[in-house]
């Protein structure tokens, strides 16, 4: 491209040895190449991959309708539940697509605050995540209650016999907690669009002469229309850039609080319980761990791909795949500590009942579950500590796919587990899921998957003017940003 | 023969800039200058710009405050008011109300009110959203949410000429000027 050259007659000094580090976008491409790759992606013919991946993604969904629809028409014994495993794989998937949720607020609070400039890389595809995620765990809880005409219970309203619900249970902060989460991970995906809806509106405006085919005249409307309308007449005024900075600023304040509170509150549902195996202290931290580890597992396997099919490389570096791996090292081997320091607590505290809860994970009827947890969330992510494992693609996504699916096994154990053999033998039982169960878990896979590819096709993938922002060319100290000797 | 243009009230003066280093200069003579009616416009947030525009700092802080400090009394307050007050429900004998079981619900509603308190207070401060703005009509103007930066004197502002103030950004480095209608 024309732009992307650095004029010759700029000589830049290198850093001491032990302070360089590589540039967040590789090879020194000008800011507007930024958003020429970035909104190339909307801007060039619909891919033959990702008509084949939304054709899939909407044949997978289709699980979810026909699940919900048997199950609200027959009941909630279409479900494996039964005495004593009252909550099986809804409760499962609930915990496990919003634990998947808390990275893209981790990424795009907690390393914002933190000053980690990589993040703008990818912050914007995983808030896109969280919000998805967020509306696939939002699903079970909703069907669970099995009478789901009764659901608007849940909000803070009278019923018919003037009640009110009862905020001493976990289970209504929870929906606080969840909805709180849902509505403010909208609003900080919904601001930091706002500039790059607007790069998209001039951009579609610069080409409208050009445009002759009647087709492409009106796509070229509507997409100013609607670009044009949601980022609110954008000037990238710095009067508002000052005030947008401050007000993103306080919205990564507020989601870094929120995303540990959420998690924190969801092992309240269980913690809170007088259940061996739930009622823990440990629940907090290491839920929002595991949540952070699974979570980023998630980002990677969805990264990957994307980056690949779109070229985006540059912009997406080995550097920051490498980054996320640490991060999934550390998680998941505080999530190993977590599991160890269970074990021990059930065996220092001296309650014959959480002892047996432990032994029963370990070495009773559901091992299985057990050692796969411990394979895939444990032990898999330890190759981490090697630099070729941090920094290969194809095998950070196998791993990550383990780690996506060790921490499901997680779940599956900390609640089936747990309620199938409790205090007396005479109240044991086993637990299996339904072919129902089944396919409504593999339908939010397909309800994701086509959100995420519509929001691809759609909305800029990476957030333009954040990238633009750590580049050297836009610092105006710096001799690319035009400063001079 | 008139023309349109002759009808036409001058919005302000438009000066582009290729590089942040560019504008950031130009910004500070005009600040130096003493004007109050203008603004940068840039692709992104440039570090120092805040400085260089003599602009103090946003007080969006205050509406995230105090839709924080409702979020918290009045989710306290609705569950004082629910369990407690309307339609007491004795759970487990504990107190129909107490701050510590309301915490949680409480915490949660002081960020999502705080959350809408930033964003809202930001889009107030800004006069956002707007549907018409005179820049957006220039098609060299497009280039702000790509890669150039602007600035931008109004017609209004108490010090404009449009000769000296021409004058002014010309000499402050800008290699393109145009008067923007409104």
């Amino acid at each position: 491209m024309a732009h992307d050259v650095v004029p010759s007659s700029v000589k830049i000094a290198p850093p001491p040895v032990e302070l360089e580090r590589p540039p967040l976008v590789e090879n020194n491409h000008s800011i507007g190449w930024i958003s020429d790759t970035v909104a190339g992606v909307i801007e060039d013919k619909t891919p033959g991959w990702w008509k084949l991946a939304i054709s899939l993604s909407l044949f997978v969904s289709l699980g979810l309708p026909i699940g919900l629809i048997y199950l609200i028409s027959t009941g909630v014994g279409v479900w494996g539940l039964n005495h004593p495993v009252a909550w099986g794989w809804a409760i499962v998937n609930f915990v496990w697509w919003i634990g998947i949720g808390h990275a893209g607020t981790l990424i795009s609070a907690i390393l914002f605050l933190l000053r980690q400039k990589w993040r703008t890389s990818i912050n914007r595809a995983s808030e896109a995540m969280t919000i998805f995620a967020v509306m696939c765990a939002g699903i079970f809880p909703g069907v669970h209650v099995g009478r789901i005409w009764f659901d608007w219970w849940l909000f803070p309203i009278p019923n018919a016999n003037s009640i009110w619900p009862q905020f001493r249970s976990p289970l209504l902060w929870d929906v606080f907690a969840v909805s709180t989460y849902f509505t403010v991970s909208v609003l900080f995906w919904y601001m930091g669009l706002i500039p790059d809806l607007a790069t998209m509106r001039d951009r579609f405006r610069k080409v409208a002469g050009k445009v002759t085919e009647p087709a492409a005249r009106l796509r070229n409307k509507v997409a100013q229309f609607l670009y044009g309308a949601f980022s609110l007449g954008w000037t990238g005024s710095n009067r508002h850039w000052s005030n947008y900075e401050k007000a993103y600023l306080l919205l990564a304040g507020l989601s870094t609080p929120l995303v540990l509170s959420v998690h924190s509150i969801v092992s309240f549902d269980f913690a809170v319980s007088q259940l061996p195996g739930w009622h823990t202290t440990i629940f907090p931290p290491y839920f929002v761990a595991g949540a952070v580890f699974g979570g980023f597992a998630m980002v990677m396997t969805l990264m990957i791909p994307l980056v690949s099919l779109y070229r985006l490389n540059e912009i997406v570096t080995i550097r920051h795949l490498e980054v996320m791996s640490k991060v999934i090292l550390v998680t998941g081997s505080i999530v190993g500590y977590a599991y160890a320091m269970e074990f021990f607590i059930a065996y220092y505290g001296g309650n014959p009942y959480e002892l047996y809860a432990f032994k029963n994970r370990a070495f009773g009827d559901m091992n299985w579950s057990y050692w796969w947890m411990i394979s895939c969330n444990v032990l898999a992510p330890q190759f981490f500590w090697f630099k070729w494992c941090r920094t290969t693609p194809w095998f950070i996504w196998v791993i990550c796919g383990f780690v996506n699916i060790g921490m499901w096994m997680e779940r599956f154990v900390i609640v089936v587990t747990s309620l199938h053999n409790d205090f007396m033998p005479g109240n044991w039982g086993y637990y299996s899921p339904t072919w129902v169960d089944m396919i409504t878990y593999f339908g939010t896979f397909g309800f994701f998957m086509t959100l995420f590819l519509l929001f691809c096709r759609f909305l800029p993938l990476i957030a333009i003017s954040e990238v633009k922002g750590v580049t050297v060319q836009a610092d105006p100290h710096h001799p690319l940003g035009g400063a001079k000797h | 023969m008139e023309s349109l243009d002759d009808y036409q009230i001058p919005y302000g003066l438009m000066a582009e800039f290729d590089t942040p280093a560019g504008v950031m200069h130009a910004a500070e003579k005009v600040r130096d200058e003493g004007f109050t009616r203008w603004d940068v416009h840039t692709p992104f947030p440039v570090h120092g710009m805040d400085d260089a525009m003599g602009l103090k700092n946003s007080p969006v802080g205050w509406f995230t405050f105090v839709c924080g400090l409702c979020g918290f009394f009045g989710g306290m307050l609705m569950i004082w008011y629910m369990n407690a007050y309307d339609y007491g429900i004795p759970v487990g004998g504990k107190p129909n109300f107490s701050p510590f079981g309301s915490f949680p619900v409480a915490y949660e509603m002081t960020i999502l009110f705080g959350a809408f308190g930033s964003l809202l207070g930001m889009l107030y401060l800004n006069r956002l959203p707007r549907l018409h703005h005179p820049l957006l009509k220039n098609m060299r103007f497009a280039d702000v949410t790509h890669d150039k930066f602007f600035v931008v004197i109004e017609a209004d502002d108490p010090k404009y000429d449009e000769e000296e103030t021409r004058k002014l950004l010309k000499k402050s480095g800008s290699k393109h000027i145009e008067l923007v209608n409104e």
